[in-house]
């Protein structure tokens, strides 16, 4: 009697949050999704049914292309420079030196940041202002005699998303150099001393043994970093504005639905977004629950 | 000897450490010198030196004009920091300790809503709002506590069912029902979750720039819309922008310098990896 009324009283305070989850996220996906089948351009609603019209647009369309591949770029800078230096970063933190904590916490602090104050301030050090107008970083490698690495940052023609990607880095490293450490802290030091006495250099310690037994965590990294990367829209904004050679689809997005009015078409763009990701979250969400019981 | 040897190489790590500190850092140091500098010494060809004194010509100005939304963000911060993470303590408690039939299913459809696209349902959400009328800043502080919940229930239900059952069983003999066990014996322990909890949803709602752009006016934009549009205006010098973005950045820097060990609590729940 007492347990059926916990029961009851359980299920009715939990369901107006999973009835405001539903609505918000799984309702509106489904209205999204019947947006991008319909001819909805201009301000009134409009959902004539138009089949995947919207959809066939967007994979012959030049500037979706372009979102495509500035989407790779991005991706691929961003995941691996941020798996690397996180990395190496957590390899030199877990040698148990002095001032460990106040390294971990300057590698970190970005973190707190918001993309858009990332952005401002990369705005101006990647400044890409020559001769006598330069500033930012190329005025510093300019003054430190390291002409060879002034750039055009993400004014560079095809690769400046990769620029992009550097402040990204910067914001985000951090936080794979936590998943790692946090790795390296639970694997048992008799381990590495048992292979140490077998003879086993440093190297090959980390490259056998510690690398696989991190596998779960780079593959954590790979795929966090990779949905956030999916989704960059705030950085880029704020470091370069809305410009056609550093456009993703949320901008495209943005611009079409926002801007443009063509709101049939950034539900399809958005609803790309949703897919792509979903390919990469679903089977995790699967397989850390899994991991879980 | 060998240890020494090794204790030697140990050491030797200081200068990449040092070297990738420096990387972090630079960013910062643009922000506060450029900041502390008077008018008449800014000069984008001396960015990086130190300034000959200490003005806050740059930080007045920049203040003058970021204090309403300032304002505005923390009107939107604080309520949806507290409503986000007493819902998501309600949340976990019963996702954790009181599974009813069709929880494993509810569970993973909440975890997918953290990770979604906001573009995939931007359209209906702005339709929505829109129709019932729940713009500006209440709209705002809605939608950080219903696109929080995931996140919020995550960390408390790993919290709750890491606690041994045993306490729960005890109370249920001693004839407490639910709520009474989740206001005296659950809650009084929660408060470490609670404070990840919160430092998670006051860091990613004051940060946040997609629904605040969408959803306020020049009325009320919070700081991170403020902050971008005086950064695209031509008006606004480089430096006043350096100092703006500093005080952006000082509320959640602050929290995160003060809180360190629990923001990163936050950090690794976000990964499901709490």
């Amino acid at each position: 009697m007492n347990k059926n009324k916990d029961r009851y009283l359980s299920i009715i305070l939990i369901s107006p949050s999973i009835l405001a989850v539903l609505i918000f996220v799984y309702g509106f996906i489904g209205w999204s999704i019947r947006v991008s089948l319909s001819d909805w351009k201009g301000l009134n609603p409009n959902y004539t049914w138009a089949g995947s019209k919207n959809y066939l647009a967007l994979f012959s369309d030049p500037r979706f292309h372009v979102d495509i591949r500035n989407t790779l770029i991005f991706t691929g800078v961003f995941v691996i420079g941020s798996i690397v230096l996180g990395f190496i970063l957590a390899v030199m933190l877990d040698q148990g030196l002095k001032g460990e904590g106040i390294f971990r916490s300057i590698f970190l602090f970005p973190m707190a940041i918001s993309y858009i104050v990332t952005g401002v301030v990369w705005r101006w050090l990647m400044n890409p202002a020559e001769g006598s107008r330069m500033s930012g970083l190329n005025l510093l490698f300019d003054s430190l005699n390291l002409d060879f690495l002034v750039n055009r940052w993400h004014t560079t023609p095809i690769w400046g998303m990769a620029a992009i990607a550097i402040a990204a880095i910067w914001q985000m490293s951090g936080y794979t150099m936590a998943l790692y450490l946090a790795g390296l802290r639970a694997i048992p030091h008799e381990l590495r001393e048992a292979a140490r006495i077998d003879g086993a250099s440093e190297f090959q310690i980390y490259r056998r043994i510690i690398l696989p037994l991190l596998t779960p965590i780079s593959l954590s990294a790979l795929i966090i970093l990779g949905h956030m990367s999916l989704k960059v829209f705030d950085l880029i904004i704020a470091i370069a504005g809305k410009q056609l050679p550093l456009d993703v689809p949320a901008i495209y997005m943005w611009q079409t639905t926002f801007d443009g009015l063509f709101y049939s078409r950034g539900a399809a763009i958005g609803i790309l977004l949703l897919i792509s990701v979903a390919v990469l979250i679903i089977p995790y969400i699967r397989y850390t629950l899994k991991a879980e019981d | 000897m060998l240890k020494n040897l090794k204790l030697q190489k140990k050491h030797g790590l200081y200068i990449p450490l040092i070297g990738m500190a420096i990387f972090y850092l630079l960013p910062m140091y643009v922000m506060l010198a450029t900041g502390f500098k008077s008018f008449a010494e800014v000069d984008l060809k001396t960015m990086w030196n130190l300034p000959q004194g200490i003005a806050f010509d740059n930080y007045i100005e920049a203040y003058a004009k970021l204090a309403p939304s300032l304002w505005s963000s923390a009107k939107m911060v604080v309520p949806a920091a507290l409503i986000s993470s007493m819902l998501g303590s309600l949340n976990g408690f019963i996702l954790a300790k009181w599974k009813f039939k069709g929880a494993d299913i509810i569970f993973p459809l909440i975890l997918f809503g953290m990770f979604i696209p906001y573009q995939s349902i931007l359209i209906p959400f702005v339709q929505f709002m829109n129709a019932v009328g729940l713009t500006g800043i209440p709209g705002l502080i809605i939608a950080h506590v219903i696109y929080g919940i995931p996140i919020t229930t995550l960390t408390f239900r790993n919290y709750y069912a890491s606690l041994p059952q045993e306490l729960l069983e005890a109370a249920k003999i001693d004839g407490a029902d639910m709520l009474g066990i989740y206001r005296h014996i659950l809650l009084p322990i929660s408060m470490p979750s609670f404070v990840v909890v919160l430092i998670w949803q006051f860091t990613s709602a004051w940060n946040d720039f997609l629904f605040a752009v969408i959803l306020t006016s020049n009325t009320d934009w919070p700081v991170t819309v403020a902050l971008n549009n005086m950064a695209g205006s031509q008006i606004i010098s480089w430096n006043v922008q350096m100092a703006g973005s500093l005080l952006a950045a000082l509320p959640t820097l602050l929290v995160y310098i003060l809180l360190g060990r629990y923001f990163l609590r936050g950090l690794l729940a976000g990964s499901l990896k709490g």
